[in-house]
């Protein structure tokens, strides 16, 4: 049995390389993001709103972008909610197992697999100039035309959770509901949801949790402006699409500046996602 | 007649006239129909894609289909194979829960009202008074079917349907719901499926036999299980099969 | 107790109904407005795209600006194609593809063996956090990691890096999962004939879930092509095809954003997303395709 123990610490070494990566992965950018957190405080890196390049006069601060990824995704968020949840009752509640159902679904799958930079695409030379008509400011870039992209980004991932979870609601549950005289919208409002809310905000913490990191398609539609947004339609600027655009030209403190971001980001969307897989084991 | 999906049908050439504040056993082996026959009663097959019917229900001479299916559902109630309390919900929002869902408007002491006569009659009272807010998790089997027959009581509906409710319980706690359901026709008229031939017997005052979607045999129970007047109802309740 | 308990409520069920059927209706509404845009896209992309596509456009290279500028006066459809990406792409996937899938596979394996075990599952925990770390964060991981300590500059081999610990926890989870779908007696039927259990895994699980590995691996792929951020920190792009993993690379996603920052290649943007997308959702399809054949 001498090879079933060799065969076994393959497979122990084999898993050691996820604790190596992540462990490197977070001292490579606390290391890389030392000198912005020590010219700036932690605190003040976080919390500071400037960010100015220019040399001798460098300062550096993550508020504006921390600001645009949160609004940005939460506003993806809401606008995600009503589309997918209801795909969700389509699919997995009116027409379960129903063709129609599988074509819909098969449609939603697809909008998983278009790269993020074609929804930048998309957006720009068709959701702007749509938004740009409404009449606002700014020729339709900002958190508004960000929101709505990512919205449709996050949808697959919102819904394909969803749709597991509504299926698993008992059908005995339903069937006593309906029993007692109840419409198919009560059922949904009285049985379906309270049975599957744990499970339907744990998909939907993991979908921010997507929102949250995508880079592409916010860059091209954003606005890409160093300021706390003022509004729906101002333009801004987020985490991952700063670190994108302005990687090409950095060095020194500006490319330290951008490892803290990156760190930053890497910290949010790590809780996230751990909260978002903790309530969805609890739940199975 | 009740078919599934195109011309296999499940239960054909049925007509009974079903006897107000009594029990009415329907008996058969498995795949007979009796159960499709009893959601027919209350229209639940409706909930299904591809399930026909034909042929007419009447209750006190009304025809069900000429009812909404929700105003239908109050006066048939229904309890199922494997008690079914809804989880997210305290005894006391369960037993309450048709009032609630059908947005009926009660005052608190019109709710409490319903709330203690309906376990009352169950005989579930005294053993839950003190934990009406708790979720109903922590009763045993036999306790979560009784609160689903309060459940389907507290409308005071005129029938109630049972899908083998028995089925999924212990012996002390089937017996327990058969005394109710023989203390509950008084009020009631009761439809029971059952695959338990000696239930039939002990508790049904009439009794129906199917056999291969076929309305066999239909009579009292006494006679039935004395006296059969067709073959396979005799085969049947002498074990031949089934 | 008394019948007076017996509340007579005024029938309200026609309401109701009205209210289930309308609600019914804006479910069947929203749904139809979540999937419009995936039937928009492929419309734009087809109907802007397509007369790009011909043989110049898989095998040449991108034009120069100038080219690029007469055509578009001449009203000529664009000359070259993206013959630089699709070689880069096609060598930091294939590079990426070798880095991760044996690591993963054993990963999932070990995972799979260790069910239940305070150790394994903090390592799926770790693999699923991965799974969520956006990438533009790997790409800067693998800009410190490989632009800065291996190849003292923009490479093919840092692209992959970045691509492979994406791939990672998707063939692992994969792995796991299908691994859990074998049936047990195979397993027990293979232990019982005394063959070393390295053997077990490699001749028995591993061929009779490999349908499901490869459906992993497919959907793996897929997820990767079409990353642009993490390529623009770490391989740069390149106007020749290039096959050295330690000098910069093209690659079709960064190709599109050239095109996109250039306003006399716009139709090129179009065809090449067409064929970024056509070659993912292709991927998508026969990684379904197999895993419904085998399951």
């Amino acid at each position: 049995m001498k090879s079933e123990k060799i065969t076994k610490l393959i497979l122990l070494i084999a898993s050691v390389i996820i604790l190596l990566i992540f462990s490197g992965m977070a001292w490579s950018m606390v290391k890389g993001a030392i000198p912005a957190f020590g010219k700036f405080g932690f605190f003040g890196f976080i919390f500071s709103t400037e960010w100015n390049p220019t040399e001798d006069h460098e300062v550096y601060g993550a508020m504006p972008f921390i600001a645009g990824t949160l609004i940005t995704s939460l506003l993806a968020l809401i606008i995600c909610f009503p589309l997918s949840f209801s795909t969700s009752l389509f699919i997995a509640e009116y027409f379960r197992k129903k063709r129609i159902a599988v074509v819909l679904g098969t449609l939603v799958d697809l909008l998983a697999g278009v790269p993020s930079i074609v929804y930048g695409l998309w957006g720009f030379y068709t959701i702007r100039p749509l938004i740009a008509s409404l009449g606002f400011e700014g020729q339709g870039f900002g958190i508004f035309t960000s929101g709505l992209i990512l919205a449709i980004m996050i949808i697959p991932y919102a819904t394909s959770i969803s749709n597991e979870i509504i299926s698993m609601v008992p059908n005995e549950l339903k069937e006593a509901a309906y029993s007692l005289g109840a419409t198919r919208l009560e059922v949904i409002t009285s049985v379906i949801i309270p049975n599957s809310r744990s499970g339907l905000v744990a998909g939907y913490i993991l979908a921010l949790g997507r929102a949250l990191g995508e880079t592409m398609a916010v860059t091209m539609l954003i606005g890409n402006a160093n300021i706390i947004p003022k509004g729906l339609f101002s333009p801004g600027n987020s985490m991952a699409s700063v670190i994108a655009n302005q990687f090409g030209e950095a060095d020194g403190l500006k490319l330290s500046a951008l490892i803290a971001i990156g760190l930053l980001l890497f910290a949010v969307t790590a809780l996230v996602n751990a909260t978002g897989k903790m309530i969805i084991r609890k739940f199975a | 007649m009740i078919a599934y999906g195109k011309d296999k049908s499940a239960v054909r050439d049925v007509t009974a006239d079903i006897k107000r504040n009594a029990i009415t056993a329907i008996m058969g082996p498995s795949g007979c129909g009796k159960s499709t026959l009893l959601r027919a009663i209350n229209r639940m097959h409706e909930l299904y894609p591809n399930i026909r019917t034909e042929g007419e229900i009447e209750l006190n001479g009304e025809s069900i289909y000429k009812m909404s299916t929700t105003k239908l559902r109050r006066k048939i109630g229904m309890v199922f194979q494997r008690p079914n309390p809804f989880p997210t919900m305290s005894i006391y929002e369960n037993v309450i829960a048709g009032y609630d869902l059908n947005g009926s408007k009660l005052k608190k002491d019109q709710k409490d009202a319903i709330v203690e006569s309906s376990l009352h009659d169950v005989g579930l009272f005294d053993e839950v008074k003190d934990s009406l807010n708790k979720k109903g998790n922590f009763l045993s089997g036999g306790q979560q079917q009784r609160l689903c027959i309060a459940r389907a009581l507290a409308f005071k509906p005129e029938v109630i349907l049972m899908d083998e409710p028995t089925s999924a319980l212990d012996p002390l706690s089937t017996a327990k719901i058969e005394d109710l359901l023989v203390e509950l026709k008084n009020q009631y008229t009761i439809i029971l499926v059952t695959h338990n031939m000696s239930q039939a017997a002990r508790i049904s005052d009439n009794a129906m036999f199917m056999y291969l979607g076929e309305l066999v045999e239909y009579d009292k129970t006494k006679k039935m299980f004395t006296n059969p007047s067709d073959s396979r109802t005799e085969g049947y309740l002498t074990g031949k099969f089934g | 107790m008394d019948n007076n308990a017996i509340i007579n409520t005024t029938d309200n069920s026609n309401w109701r109904e009205l209210k289930s059927k309308l609600f019914l209706g804006i479910v069947i509404l929203l749904s139809c407005i979540t999937i419009s845009p995936i039937l928009l896209i492929l419309y734009e992309l087809i109907s802007k795209g397509i007369k790009q596509i011909n043989p110049d456009f898989f095998f040449k290279v991108a034009p120069d600006t100038l080219q690029a500028m007469t055509a578009v006066r001449n009203g000529e459809i664009l000359p070259g194609g993206i013959a630089n990406g699709i070689s880069g792409t096609l060598l930091m996937v294939a590079l990426a593809a070798l880095i991760a899938i044996p690591v993963s596979i054993v990963i999932g394996i070990f995972l799979y063996e260790n069910q239940g075990k305070k150790y394994a599952n903090l390592i799926r925990t770790l693999t699923d956090i991965l799974q969520g770390v956006p990438s533009v964060v790997l790409g800067l991981i693998s800009y410190i990691w490989i632009v800065q300590g291996v190849t003292k500059g923009f490479s093919a081999l840092a692209g992959s890096v970045a691509l492979a610990i994406m791939m990672l926890p998707l063939i692992i989870r994969s792995t796991e999962e299908t691994m859990k779908m074998l049936p047990i007696s195979i397993k027990e039927a293979a232990a019982a004939l005394g063959v070393p259990y390295h053997k077990i895994i490699l001749k028995v699980m591993i061929p009779s879930g490999f349908s499901g590995l490869m459906t992993g691996i497919l959907l793996s792929i897929s997820r990767v092509i079409g990353e642009t951020a993490p390529l623009m920190l770490t391989t740069l792009g390149s106007t020749a095809i290039n096959l050295n993993i330690k000098k910069p690379t093209s690659a079709v996603p960064l190709q599109i954003w050239e095109f996109y920052n250039n306003p006399n290649m716009i139709d090129l943007v179009w065809s090449s997303s067409l064929f970024l997308l056509g070659f993912v959702l292709t991927l998508n399809i026969i990684a379904k395709r197999i895993s419904l054949r085998y399951n």
